[in-house]
């Protein structure tokens, strides 16, 4: 048991200090921008909840908003599944073990514009080895700047190409933490490999499961550094994910207020997903 | 080798296909490149990896990421250590609320910041400073350090800690000597993240800088835009990005398996 011990603050006290110097100023001034109208200069006018009710009757956010949710649905549908069946198909021990990990952790290590840069000529259709591959070999039109379908394709792979790696590495971590014992006794009783799967391995996967689960939420529904230097949210706005259509009203309209209260409302909606998740996932343990 | 060995073979082989490609074009000549495809470079050249280390634009791009990811690493770690000590061994008024608040931080997308992180540090004249970005970072790598080393403390057990202090010894010199060194592999994870996690944001970075500290994936955009698409230069640069990244996680190789085992994670 936990002892109780009001002192133990003082531990918290560096992070809590560091943390809400970074969270709670920048908060702040976001919410101030969320309700005012600025024309620069230090300006400031009283605007109330206009900006919000602007942007909740507006369909450019609604269609950012349901382009990002697509994103990070087809995100978790393939990542995590495909994770799981590569965390179990690796090797358990032996000298395969730390090359295969080094190899899958690789594209996490790798600054997030230069995996835009990457991918991009990676698919450029006349120089690029999938682009020359694609027209010149299988004979399939493909370019991404042109065809918004291809352009979905390539940054749902592009992000698969990046992430499933996390989901493997937590998997892989669940499942190597189960005992033999629990396999040989699988065995005595003749259970079918997908038995074993469904009641030993999932089960002892869940905890990591629900932290891949979450992180790969959080992290593909606040994408933006990715997608915005492989296609610029193009062709078209068909590629727009609500990141990208942030920054381009707060950076590139300089709408500030609106940029802010749109800010706030997806923050809003990123928490309540989070939040909704990790109750239904932790909700067996606690009964 | 066993028939299943196959899936995370063509796994591996679909990963690093985009990076043999970025490879292979940093040895192709910008003429190369753009006359039509080779799968081999032709003319291999080193052409553009010297141009990366006798240009100090280029260089010191490096040095700037390399100091700022390696001070967010430090500072993230030395306090997240105290406050998962605090999390898992005690319990304290607010302490769930504040764990969750803590990981909520991960959760606002970076664009949100950028602007008002600019106004920020410059307000504390801090604008352009490693220092800026390594305490900028630190709002989404201290809460995910705390999580990591938290699970990792839950697997001590308290006789640990009581026995330290009937054999006479004191907080700090039980903290420093007998406590974290138990938890090593918990650090070696924790601090693998970090470093990752700093070492591939741009979009704070590259708000919070300029010239004194600006990290080298921000150069690289900028020189993508001013000399023309020096495709082979670019591709140069985005090969050295990879290389830091893969020496520290060869380095944390064995506690990454071991690590995530042992952790409640």
């Amino acid at each position: 048991m936990k002892t109780v011990n009001q002192k133990a603050w003082f531990f918290v006290l560096p992070v809590l200090v560091l943390v809400a110097f970074n969270a709670l100023i920048p908060m702040m001034t976001v919410v101030n921008y969320s309700v005012q109208e600025t024309f620069g200069n230090n300006v400031f006018l009283w605007q109330g909840l206009d900006w919000f009710q602007q942007l909740l009757t507006e369909e450019r956010f609604y269609k950012a908003l349901g382009r990002q949710f697509m994103f990070t649905g087809l995100i978790l549908i393939i990542e995590i599944p495909l994770g799981i069946a590569i965390a179990l198909a690796m090797p358990r021990q032996g000298i395969w073990v730390p090359v295969c990990l080094v190899l899958m952790a690789l594209p996490m290590l790798i600054p997030w514009n230069v995996v835009g840069a990457m991918w991009n000529i990676f698919t450029l259709p006349d120089i690029g080895l999938l682009g020359y591959f694609l027209n010149n070999v299988l004979g399939i039109q493909y370019d991404m700047t042109q065809d918004p379908i291809a352009a979905w394709i390539t940054i749902i792979t592009m992000d698969v190409w990046h992430w499933t790696s996390l989901v493997v590495l937590l998997a892989y971590a669940g499942l190597v933490s189960i005992p033999d014992a629990y396999y040989q006794a699988a065995k005595i009783d003749g259970a079918s490999n997908w038995s074993v799967f469904r009641f030993i391995q999932l089960p002892k996967m869940k905890p990591v499961l629900t932290i891949a689960i979450l992180l790969r939420f959080m992290d593909s529904f606040n994408i933006y550094t990715e997608p915005f230097v492989l296609t610029g949210g193009g062709p078209g706005n068909s590629t727009t994910l609500l990141s990208i259509d942030l920054v381009k009203r707060a950076l590139g309209q300089f709408d500030l207020g609106p940029a802010a209260a749109m800010s706030l409302i997806y923050f809003a909606i990123t928490l309540l997903v989070s939040w909704l998740f990790y109750t239904l996932m932790t909700k067996d343990d606690l009964n | 080798m066993k028939k299943r060995s196959i899936v995370p073979i063509i796994y591996i082989l679909f990963l690093l296909l985009p990076i043999y490609w970025l490879v292979a074009m940093s040895f192709k000549t910008t003429n190369e490149i753009l006359g039509g495809f080779s799968l081999f470079p032709q003319t291999f050249t080193l052409e553009n990896y010297k141009v990366i280390f006798t240009d100090p634009t280029w260089y010191w791009g490096y040095i700037n990421s390399i100091s700022y990811v390696t001070l967010n690493t430090v500072i993230s770690i030395t306090v997240a250590l105290p406050a998962a000590y605090a999390f898992s061994r005690y319990r304290f008024l607010g302490d769930k609320q504040l764990f969750f608040w803590l990981l909520t931080n991960r959760m606002a997308p970076a664009a949100v910041f950028a602007l008002p992180f600019f106004q920020l540090y410059s307000a504390f004249e801090m604008f352009d400073t490693y220092l800026a970005v390594a305490l900028a970072h630190c709002l989404f790598n201290i809460p995910l350090s705390v999580w990591i080393l938290e699970g990792f403390m839950g697997g001590v057990p308290k006789e640990l800690d009581e026995t330290a202090y009937v054999d006479g010894y004191s907080f700090p010199r039980f903290f420093a000597t007998i406590f974290i060194p138990s938890i090593k592999a918990g650090v070696g994870v924790a601090a693998f993240f970090c470093f990752m996690f700093s070492w591939v944001e741009l979009l704070l970075a590259k708000t919070l800088t300029a010239v004194a500290a600006k990290p080298i994936a921000a150069i690289m955009t900028k020189t993508a835009s001013s000399a023309g698409y020096e495709l082979g230069l670019l591709a140069a640069a985005g090969t050295l990005t990879i290389i830091p990244g893969a020496i520290v996680i060869y380095f944390v190789r064995n506690y990454i398996a071991k690590g995530f085992a042992m952790g409640r994670v």
